[in-house]
């Protein structure tokens, strides 16, 4: 059995394993990165649109704050956030936009002086600042009361995971391509590392660490239409899964992106709506006003796409060649606009669709996005069901998206995650008690585990084809389990998903190569999919509320008295066909922000006992300290400082009001 | 829109691929045909994933963001190398041959490891920005740079690392160790970056040679094939004349 050292292993090299990597490293630590593929095609790159971060530099930014992307996140997760991370994360993340600026992100920059934009439909000119001048710029984005997302042209991600990826290197971090960690090793309590698989040569060998992280991105490819590559499976997820220990988060929480081109799926970027773009329908009608006249096209994704959705029901849709949807507008920001600042756009709109954005609408649907569901952590990102495992990125639920994550939220959660867990997976890794030995019986024994199931499905003698039971599986997630649900579909669809599951137990292979083979891939990746699956269909089955992108028709309301809480998702039997659901409640009594109305959306819900009586305290509060500084008034609010590692605790400075 | 009428008549196509695993015993560089049906908006992700899903489960193929973003699936389309995911069938004759990149090691039929390679080409030439400073105070404001500049840096940036410049590269497939247009619109991209600190002559002791910028015989057959349109030549002359400039005071 081959063995492989490091202090930690870090499964998954995109944004946020690499930055977790480095920060490692930085630490004096050996980490070692796992990855399905060259780090820099990582599905970050995908990211076009940007970055949140509360620098406040463009005029439409000017009052932007910690204090004020707090908010936006909260509501936009439908109070299903962790507030405290939530805290955690909009004070880092300046800190993080400008330490890619150091980095090498070419982070486009404050123009002074006057120029046009496009703002519901109108030209307006706008004048930038010449103290602001070469400063890192911010463009609008859906749910956020002030332009606050950075960026890099439309390629933002691509830009991040670039100069992300060669920092990497110039620390010299070993990275793994093309390798696949199929099961972390673990004795129930304390996790040693994984099984990991050679994708060109089909070897297992065990890597073994002190800490482990998990950032291995999202789960799209459980449903037929996503945004999301090829290899966004959940594999990470299912790591945890597996292990019957350690739980997933919130996993129906499930984001549809409004603006998916028709049929590929292919994303066209929320900056294209941030610009100034429109939503029409059939009519040429802009509809977005008439269901939310105060944010339009630009209330958060959720609601964007359930109206569109709604829209399309009342016959309002395009019937296309692959289907109906509505359109894109972007013709009126003008040719100079889109091959500037939107060209991954016109590459998208011309290679996939033959037409030209500048002249003609782009063809658009709701397809899946983000998965907010996730590895359940604590604030230091480590699970607290299996010590030394830890998750960041999109794989992970730490929780600051809740039930709906705002756009340009998600990339800088993978780099301010990655500072900060990085941070905490050092600590835990310096400490000595934490240097333990690994019984390496345990390991031979995992390895051997999973090599009994490959040559199982090499060599057994089932007979269900991989592909069909992934196709069916597709197709129950998208009609039962997508943006609107009921009960009785969602019934019907954990059942059918059950059926599949029991079925993946006797998939049979055409090809039997152990080494490069893609339909063995597809077999036990789906095999874990169904897992992922049922935690979804059957986490929203129960769930029975509206919450965030967690929609039921048949409960409509969110329902703060019954569902303020976190859905855990355990695989406790090898043989269940069934999570194990427990719910981890939200505690009113600390929110900074209690719950109320999103300022989009829905107007009612059903309140918690608690709400009113925590709202006026926190009334109380800012009544009593009326006058007093923003921290100040926030620390009496929800202490959360302490939680933050030491180094980054720092003020943020902001042109003009220096760290105020 | 003409979007409503369904395309009745499908062409029938033969999408012949190079195959070849090296690790396979037995296996040996050949020729395979699949014969296929059209499909509307067909692109060769969906082809070649249909062929192994139905047709060939052993057929090996890399595919990751299928939106020509992440450059995984450059492959020779009809002897040209570009990205598999968005290239339509329709833009091509009814038989389409497909090779796996050349001048890269091979995994198995249409894939290659690029990503080997591009580590490589990057630790050689320290892709990355050699700050001045050890540690930026990061609460504070960032440094300043000019919006157009940014836009520049920007504009080489958008490189993919699929390889294609590599493929159609004279040099490059005469001679291993030559960095390509990858290798030295990265070298232009950091020489513009305020943010690094490196001199000329720190960059002529990374590309002052043939396997560098004197290797380009400037035949363009890498900005032909750029999926991403990088004004590769213009990049790769400005560095040779720099470099010339220093080898020149080098005596
Ligand atoms: C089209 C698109 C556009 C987006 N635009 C934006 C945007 O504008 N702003 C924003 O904030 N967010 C955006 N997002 C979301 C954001 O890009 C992602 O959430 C984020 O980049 C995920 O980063 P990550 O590091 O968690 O995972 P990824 O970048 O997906 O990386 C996962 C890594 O894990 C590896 N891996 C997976 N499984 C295994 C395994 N079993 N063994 C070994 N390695 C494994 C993979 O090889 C990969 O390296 C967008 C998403 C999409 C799909």
């Amino acid at each position: 059995m081959k063995v492989i050292y490091s202090d930690v292993l870090v499964i998954g090299g995109g944004l946020a394993g690499l930055r977790v990597a480095i920060g490692a490293r930085q630490r004096g630590l050996d980490p070692i990165i796992l990855s399905l593929v060259p780090p820099k095609r990582s599905h970050s790159a995908a990211a076009q649109g940007g970055m949140q971060a509360s620098l406040a530099n463009v005029t439409r930014g000017i009052g932007d704050n910690e204090d004020v992307h707090f908010a936006d996140t909260v509501r936009g997760s439908d109070w299903g956030a962790d507030q405290e991370v939530v805290r955690m994360f909009v004070h880092a993340a300046p800190q993080a936009a400008r330490e890619l600026a150091a980095w090498g992100v070419p982070w486009s920059r404050v123009r002074p002086g006057d120029r046009e934009i496009v703002a519901n439909g109108q030209r307006v000119t706008i004048t930038e600042r010449a103290e602001a001048a070469g400063l890192i710029a911010q463009r609008d984005f859906g749910g956020t009361k002030k332009w606050r997302t950075c960026y890099v042209s439309d390629g933002t991600g691509h830009a991040m995971l670039s100069t992300m990826g060669d920092r990497a290197i110039a620390h010299a971090i070993p990275v793994h391509e093309r390798k696949e960690a199929l099961a972390l090793v673990h004795d129930g309590s304390r996790c040693y590392g994984a099984v990991v698989r050679d994708l060109t040569t089909g070897e297992l060998s065990a890597y073994v660490a002190r800490a482990t992280v998990v950032a291995t991105g999202g789960a799209g490819r459980l449903y037929g239409v996503t945004t999301n590559a090829v290899i966004c499976e959940g594999m990470g997820h299912a790591l945890a899964l597996e292990t019957g220990v350690a739980p997933l988060g919130n996993m129906e929480a499930v984001q549809f992106h409004p603006t998916a081109i028709v049929p590929t799926g292919i994303l066209v970027t929320e900056g294209c709506r941030g610009d100034g773009g429109l939503l029409r329908d059939v009519d040429g009608h802009r509809f977005m006003p008439d269901y939310e006249p105060e944010k339009k096209e630009l209330a958060s994704r959720d609601v964007v796409s359930r109206r569109m959705e709604e829209h399309i029901r009342k016959g309002k849709g395009v019937k296309g060649r692959f289907g109906t949807h509505l359109w894109l507008d972007i013709t009126l920001l003008g040719r100079q606009h889109i091959e500037h600042n939107l060209r991954e756009v016109k590459e998208i709109c011309e290679y996939f669709l033959g037409i030209d954005p500048a002249e003609q609408w782009i063809p658009v649907r709701p397809a899946q996005h983000y998965t907010m569901g996730g590895v359940r952590t604590n604030h230091t990102g480590e699970s607290p069901w299996l010590k030394g495992l830890f998750a960041a990125g999109e794989a992970a639920c730490w929780d600051m998206h809740g039930f709906n994550r705002l756009g340009g939220n998600s990339v800088a959660e993978t780099v301010v995650a990655g500072m900060i867990v990085s941070e905490f997976v050092a600590d835990f890794c310096q400490r000595p008690e934490n240097r333990v030995d690994v019984p390496m019986g345990l390991v031979d024994d995992f390895v051997r585990r999973e090599q009994g199931k490959l040559d199982l499905l090499l060599e057994g003698r089932g007979s269900e084809s991989a592909d069909a039971l992934r196709s069916a599986m597709l197709h129950v997630m998208t009609e039962k389990v997508g943006i609107f649900r009921t009960g009785a579909d969602l019934a019907a669809g954990v059942e059918e998903l059950q059926g599949l599951l029991v079925r993946s137990r006797h998939i049979g292979l055409r090809h039997k190569a152990p080494g490069a083979n893609l339909e063995l891939v597809v077999a036990y990746r789906t095999q874990k999919m169904l897992k992922l699956a049922l935690a979804t269909a059957y986490g929203a089955l129960q769930r029975t509320e509206s919450r965030g992108a967690h929609f039921r028709e048949d409960y409509p309301q969110r329902d703060d008295r019954q569902w303020l809480s976190r859905t855990l998702a355990f695989w406790r039997g090898e043989d269940d066909t069934l999570p194990t659901l427990e719910y981890e409640p939200l505690d009113i009594k600390r929110m900074e922000l209690p719950p109320g109305w999103r300022g989009y959306g829905a107007k009612d819900y059903i309140d918690h006992p608690d709400t009113a009586k925590r709202a006026a305290e926190v009334e109380r509060v800012r009544n009593e300290m009326a006058g007093a500084d923003r921290f100040a008034v926030q620390q009496a609010l929800m202490p959360w400082e302490g939680m933050l590692p030491p180094r980054f605790r720092g003020r943020n400075e902001r042109v003009g009001e220096g760290r105020a | 829109m003409s979007e409503n009428t369904v395309t009745a008549s499908h062409r029938r196509l033969t999408i012949r691929v190079l195959r070849y695993n090296p690790r396979e015993p037995g296996s040996e560089p050949r020729i395979q045909e699949y014969p296929l049906e059209e499909g509307d908006g067909m692109t060769l992700f969906i082809a070649l994933n249909e062929i192994r899903e139905k047709q060939d489960p052993s057929l090996v193929f890399d595919f990751v963001c299928r939106a020509g973003i992440c450059g995984s699936c450059a492959m020779l389309i009809n002897g040209r190398p570009g990205l598999a995911c968005r290239t339509q069938t329709k833009n091509l004759g009814p038989e389409i041959m497909l090779a796996p990149l050349p001048g890269f090691e091979l995994i198995a039929d249409l894939a290659v490891n690029t990503g080997k390679w591009m580590r490589g080409m990057s630790e050689r030439l320290e892709t990355w920005v050699h700050t001045r400073e050890q540690e930026v105070d990061l609460t504070r404001l960032e440094e300043r740079m000019d919006p157009e500049l940014a836009e520049q840096i920007y504009e080489l940036d958008r490189c993919i690392e699929c390889g294609c410049c590599i493929a159609g590269c004279a040099t490059a497939q005469m001679r291993p160790g030559f960095v390509g247009a990858v290798g030295l619109s990265k070298i232009a991209r950091f020489r513009l970056d305020p943010r690094d600190a490196r001199t000329d002559a720190e960059y002529y002791e990374l590309v002052g040679d043939d396997n560098g910028v004197f290797g380009c015989m400037s035949l363009l057959g890498c900005q032909d094939v750029c999926p991403k349109d990088l004004p590769l030549q213009a990049r790769i002359a400005y560095v040779r004349r720099q470099m010339a400039k220093q080898g020149f005071t080098r005596g």
